[in-house]
């Protein structure tokens, strides 16, 4: 394994992520599409890290609170999916439209 | 530049600790007291504030030099001291907005002042962060806590909807930010933003690394730049959630949350790679430019039909930060420089016309330019308030707003780009016609025969003249423009 297999893994992975969160219909997937992003990151960080410079570990550090952070992101986003739907009874994006203009 | 361990930091450190003391604070109170005596908790975090400004001036007075904290991490200068000034009273305001709301659920308060104080937190790490990580962890500080507050309205679902377009938006674009952070610290081989320039520049002169990896990096992370100071193409969230949010909530978004991220592109691009000679490489201030004429003209033209003041005002926020952006691509000090000064005018105007907006929402319980109609007859001092604001935000003379655009337009010219200056100055002339609008319902329109004059109280005049008078008075006042070039001089220029 190359660095470039992690490479080319964290980009398949990040336009993954892109494409699930512009096509899918629904919150919970647009939330896993945001997991593959941020998820595509870290492993950038940990193979950079590891291949690059290989004595100092910051990019491994930064990974970890990558992780931290998607963990953090996840909850408030699933909070904000439940109180959208007790107010509109669905979680699909088109049905979440009143402000426009 | 002196380098202090994690222990000799946290001196220096004390007004972000202050804030994270008070914040808990602020949650320990609001367990404390009853519900009807909340405001209790909201003099508390305005105590707090307070005390972190006090500490912010101490520090900045006995600790003359710069110096970069926790090995690097974050750095003290007057460049981040102004950025914490700047937020402060954005805060401070905000806190005072939101006691006079009557939208917000009082019983739900304690958290909300909590998440505002740690919101202030998050920019002050935006303001003075220098490693990549810094930067994402305060991005998203700041990112999850204003979804959280956007959303703060639990029983509305406009706030809702807010909040989930405001954290689709936001979660793409700072994962995007991301990924261009990681391809730049694996190009660099370092984290540290004042080395990234440099090793870039000499990675590319050796052709170990192509001009369009480094392109492409830039470009994923003003993604995430781009998305916090609401430019073109990133600027769709804003409208609806400034629509959608509590008023309060929307005025600091357009205010604080646009000078965090100005403060973060400028440090990522002047501090990262200002000084260099990454630019013969990667064009980026010719893409900024581009990005910032499509800003500004997007922002006015899409803010001529609206009939919301909120959402109005939204895109009217969108393309002041179009004229911002033009003094991030000149590359002088003078740029940089008019971009703070503006940032400081901005703040009172802006912040003053949302405090109306937040008074004709109490009062005549509308948000939408009928509501506006004959209000030079029902509240004169509000009506004549209003205008100020809106005439500043117009840039016309003698107001703050005019200065502010005179010394941005003038640093365009003097570096040669006279087509995004006439762009810039095509677009002010367009933002009347909005502007005016309001003006034209205030003042010749006719509320109907059943509308009663409306009657404030002395406090709110009180909180009204204090954006009222610098709005009037700061372009002729020399100490302000002076103090946004002594903060910009910290920052490399080439």
């Amino acid at each position: 394994m190359t660095l470039q297999h992690y490479l080319v893994i964290s980009a398949i992975l990040f336009t993954l992520g892109i494409f699930a969160v512009l096509t899918r219909r629904n919150a919970i997937s647009i939330l896993m599409g945001i997991e593959l992003i941020l998820n595509s990151c870290n492993l950038n960080f940990a193979a950079f890290s590891r291949f690059m410079t290989p004595e100092d570990i910051s990019g491994q550090i930064i990974a970890i609170f990558g992780i931290v952070l998607a963990a953090a992101e996840a909850a408030v986003f699933l909070a904000i999916i439940l109180a959208i739907y007790r107010e509109f009874g669905s979680i699909r994006p088109n049905e979440v439209d009143t402000l426009k203009g | 530049m002196q380098t202090l361990s994690n222990i000799d930091s946290l001196l220096h450190f004390s007004p972000e600790i202050l804030l994270v003391i008070f914040a808990a604070a602020v949650i320990i109170l609001d367990l404390i007291v009853k519900d009807d005596e909340s405001v209790a908790v909201a003099y508390l975090s305005l105590v707090g504030l307070g005390c972190v400004f006090a500490a912010v001036l101490i520090i900045h007075f006995s600790f003359r030099n710069p110096v970069s904290l926790f090995e690097g991490m974050i750095r003290l200068d007057e460049f981040s001291t102004f950025f914490k000034i700047l937020l402060l009273l954005a805060t401070a305001a905000t806190v005072l907005f939101s006691l006079r709301s009557e939208e917000l659920d009082a019983r739900l308060k304690g958290e909300y002042y909590a998440l505002l104080l740690a919101i202030t937190l998050g920019m002050f790490l935006m303001a003075s962060s220098t490693n990549l990580l810094m930067i994402f962890i305060s991005l998203e500080t700041v990112s999850l806590t204003s979804y959280i507050l956007a959303g703060f309205l639990t029983h509305s679902p406009r706030s809702s909807e807010a909040a989930f377009k405001y954290i689709t938006y936001g979660a793409v674009a700072s994962g995007t930010m991301l990924f261009g952070l990681s391809l730049l610290f694996g190009m660099a081989g370092t984290g540290d933003l004042t080395q990234i320039g440099g090793r870039l520049t000499e990675l590319l002169a050796s052709g170990e690394v192509a001009p369009l990896a480094v392109l492409i990096a830039i470009t994923f992370v003003l993604a995430g730049v781009g998305y916090k100071i609401a430019s073109v193409p990133f600027h769709m969230w804003s409208p609806d959630v400034y629509e959608g949010a509590p008023i309060p909530i929307t005025a600091f978004l357009s205010v604080a949350s646009k000078s965090a991220g100005f403060a973060l592109f400028i440090r990522f691009f002047y501090t990262g790679f200002g000084a260099t000679g990454l630019m013969e490489a990667v064009d980026w201030p010719f893409m900024l430019a581009i990005v910032s004429a499509l800003t500004m003209t997007v922002g006015n033209l899409a803010a001529l039909p609206q009939q919301n003041v909120k959402r109005l005002l939204a895109y009217s926020s969108i393309a002041h930060g179009g004229y911002l952006l033009m003094g991030g691509v000149l590359l002088t000090s003078e740029g940089v420089g008019a971009i703070l000064f503006y940032l400081l005018v901005y703040l009172f105007m802006n912040l003053g016309a949302f405090y109306v907006v937040i008074l004709v929402a109490n009062e005549i319980g509308s948000e939408t330019t009928d509501g506006y109609r004959g209000l030079s007859s029902r509240a004169p001092l509000v009506a004549w308030a209003m205008v100020i604001f809106l005439v500043s935000l117009a840039g016309i003379p003698p107001f703050a707003g005019f200065f502010g655009k005179w010394i941005l337009f003038t640093a365009v010219l003097e570096q040669g780009y006279y087509w995004l200056a006439l762009v810039g100055l095509l677009n002010s002339v367009i933002s009347l016609y909005y502007y005016a609008r309001i003006v034209k319902a205030m003042f010749f329109e006719d509320a109907g025969a059943e509308a009663a004059s409306v009657s404030f109280s002395t406090g709110t005049f009180a909180l009204l003249s204090v954006f009222v008078i610098p709005t009037i008075f700061i372009g002729f006042l020399n100490i302000f423009y002076t103090f946004s070039n002594i903060s910009v001089s910290v920052i490399p220029m080439q």
